[in-house]
């Protein structure tokens, strides 16, 4: 494939590609019932720092 | 036996560094043989005085808790000290530099002159000082909220001597005239061979704590962190790829040319802002902001929304240093519309840090390490809003090869990067040496304004200069020529050259008063102070 061919590829199906991962992300995070999993995501540095890991 | 084979190891590779200034093909590289010598032989000697030769696990660390057990704070401490003294260093630098800009007389040739300390004042700043805080927090970090001791033992310490090791060879080649000319990415092959091995264990590391790790859900701080490791690894990788012309000498060819390898250095320089800069700063935000001021981040799906708008849009923006270039137009118009976009998650980002506090803005008033906190995310929303509208092509016009650019970067280092450094030491002291609280927090607060007045001195007198020279550059008389010559401009903005090596001598005296308060409370003393939430002075009654 010479240099067009690859940008051509690249602008179209490359974006559509990468811009569909990205919006599924964010649906993912939107999902319903996320926010309780968030909400607890979100204390886990204010636990206890001398967590015995042996 | 502890150190025995690391002693061996090191003083191996003093022999074969002996071996390379002998046999070294031209004076650079047999000079820099030499450093690595020295350095090395010092390292085989203090590792021969600390050879132990009790079982490993008998070895107790300073604060009375066994190393084995627990997590592994001995590399952070060291880490912690490390940035503090590469930051002083490199500030000092930058100061002496401001001043060989006002005062030429200042250059001493041929180690100490413009050209060779530029590079030694970024480096130092970025990659030492801002790569031994990123290092050591990540280290902390991933193990608390992993709830996991660091993977692979030693080679945790591996990574920290590595890094600095990294971090003399970078500094001295420069002095000694050892560059590829590109910026950010100035060091020669073979530093460059050794920085990816110290890289990809530092990877290891971090990446074996998390595979390990007890709590479920990998904490949004680490993402950042891990984006900026990989993210790292592959820039340094591609950028650096070159062909030494002999084995023994310091000159390599890249194997990119022309146009490709502009883009290529640009999609390196930007995204070492992106990742090194920011990613992982994000990380030092996303816990340490949560745990000074007690309270979960504001929103955690909004976190993850600026991860991942971060790593899709980041990456792209690079070509913004290019416009007005051979760069094809399309190429231009496309790191222009990146940068733009990148508007939205660095605004999100901001709003999520600052939002944290809210129910808790009282900590501004009585807390001078939040005041910090604050003031350096206010500049990471200032500086990715000023960034975005200079990648503008109309604007760029004006503000390329213009001090403005260099007030820009340095709104975004000395503010954001710098404070939230600052702030996460401050946190991270008494915690890594168990005192109760630092030696004075009063000593906190002159430091929060002395750097804060010192960096608004910077930034404001360098939008001054860049807007005159962008100005005086560009303007033509009614028969077509220029009007300005270049030494004119220059002599425009000597003041503002003068007023600039004030506002660096500000921030280095806030960050030395930090040295102070950091040495002060690892001894264990607290200074006789009034408290800062002490209730002011009551005024009599009417």
């Amino acid at each position: 494939m010479d240099y067009n061919g690859l940008r051509n590829f690249a602008d179209s199906w490359g974006l559509v590609y990468l811009f569909l991962i990205f919006v599924g992300v964010i649906l993912f995070t939107f999902r319903p019932g996320s926010r309780k999993q968030a909400d607890e995501n979100a204390n886990i540095p204010l636990r206890e720092d001398d967590y015995d890991v042996r | 036996m502890k150190n025995g084979f690391e002693a061996a190891v090191v003083g191996l590779a003093a022999l074969l560094a002996l071996m390379g200034a002998v046999f070294s093909r031209d004076a650079q590289f047999q000079a820099h043989a030499w450093v690595l010598f020295f350095v090395l032989v010092v390292s085989t000697v203090v590792l021969i005085r600390r050879v132990k030769f009790s079982p490993d696990n008998m070895a107790v660390s300073d604060t009375g808790k066994s190393e084995a057990s627990g997590y592994m704070d001995g590399v952070i401490r060291y880490g912690v000290i490390a940035t503090i003294f590469w930051g002083l260093a490199g500030f000092l630098v930058g100061v002496v530099i401001a001043s060989q800009m006002a005062w030429p007389i200042v250059n001493i040739e041929p180690w100490f002159n413009f050209g060779r300390l530029r590079p030694l004042h970024t480096s130092a700043v970025i990659f030492a000082f801002g790569g031994n805080a990123l290092i050591a927090t990540s280290f902390y970090v991933v193990q608390r909220t992993s709830q996991a001791r660091l993977f692979g033992g030693n080679l945790a310490w591996f990574v920290f001597w590595g890094y600095q090791l990294f971090i003399v060879m970078a500094a001295t080649g420069y002095l000694l005239g050892i560059t590829q000319s590109k910026e950010y990415a100035e060091p020669e092959w073979y530093v460059d061979i050794w920085l990816t091995i110290v890289w990809v264990s530092y990877l290891i590391v971090f990446a074996g704590t998390l595979v390990k790790r007890k709590e479920p859900h990998i904490y949004v701080a680490n993402w950042f962190y891990l984006s900026f490791i990989l993210t790292v690894a592959v820039l340094h990788l591609v950028n650096n790829a070159a062909i030494p012309v002999s084995f023994l000498g310091v000159k390599s060819y890249s194997l990119f040319s022309g146009v490709q390898d502009a883009l290529t250095q640009w999609w390196y320089g930007h995204n070492a802002v992106g990742f090194f800069l920011t990613a992982g700063f994000l990380g030092m935000m996303y816990y340490f902001v949560p745990k000074q001021v007690n309270r979960p981040v504001y929103s955690y799906r909004l976190s993850i929304i600026h991860f991942w708008a971060l790593i899709f849009l980041y990456i792209w923006a690079g070509p913004h240093h290019l416009h007005y270039t051979a760069l094809p137009d399309w190429a231009q118009t496309l790191g222009m519309v990146f940068s733009i976009m990148l508007w939205m998650p660095s605004w999100g980002g901001m709003i999520n840090g600052l939002m944290t506090l809210s129910g808790a803005w009282d900590k501004l008033r009585t807390d001078p390490i939040v005041r910090m906190m604050v003031i350096s995310i206010a500049f990471y929303g200032m500086s990715t809003f000023e960034g975005p509208m200079m990648s503008i092509k109309s604007v760029n016009s004006l503000s390329h090869y213009t001090d403005w650019t260099i007030g820009h970067v340095h709104s975004g280092a000395l503010g954001w990067n710098g404070m939230v450094t600052f702030a996460a030491i401050y946190y991270l002291v008494p915690k890594l040496w168990n005192r109760e609280k630092l030696y004075s927090l009063r000593m906190v607060n002159w430091h929060v304004w002395l750097a804060t007045l010192g960096i608004v001195v910077y930034a404001s007198v360098m939008w001054v200069a860049g807007i005159t020279q962008g100005l005086m550059w560009r303007e033509y008389d009614d028969q077509g020529f220029l009007v300005n010559s270049f030494v004119e401009t220059v002599s425009a903005i000597h003041p503002q050259y003068v007023m600039r090596t004030f506002g660096g001598l500000l921030y280095l005296s806030g960050a030395l008063l930090m040295a102070y308060n950091v040495y002060r409370t690892i001894r264990g003393d607290n200074r006789k102070e009034v408290p800062m939430d002490a209730p002011a002075a009551l005024s009599p009654a009417e």
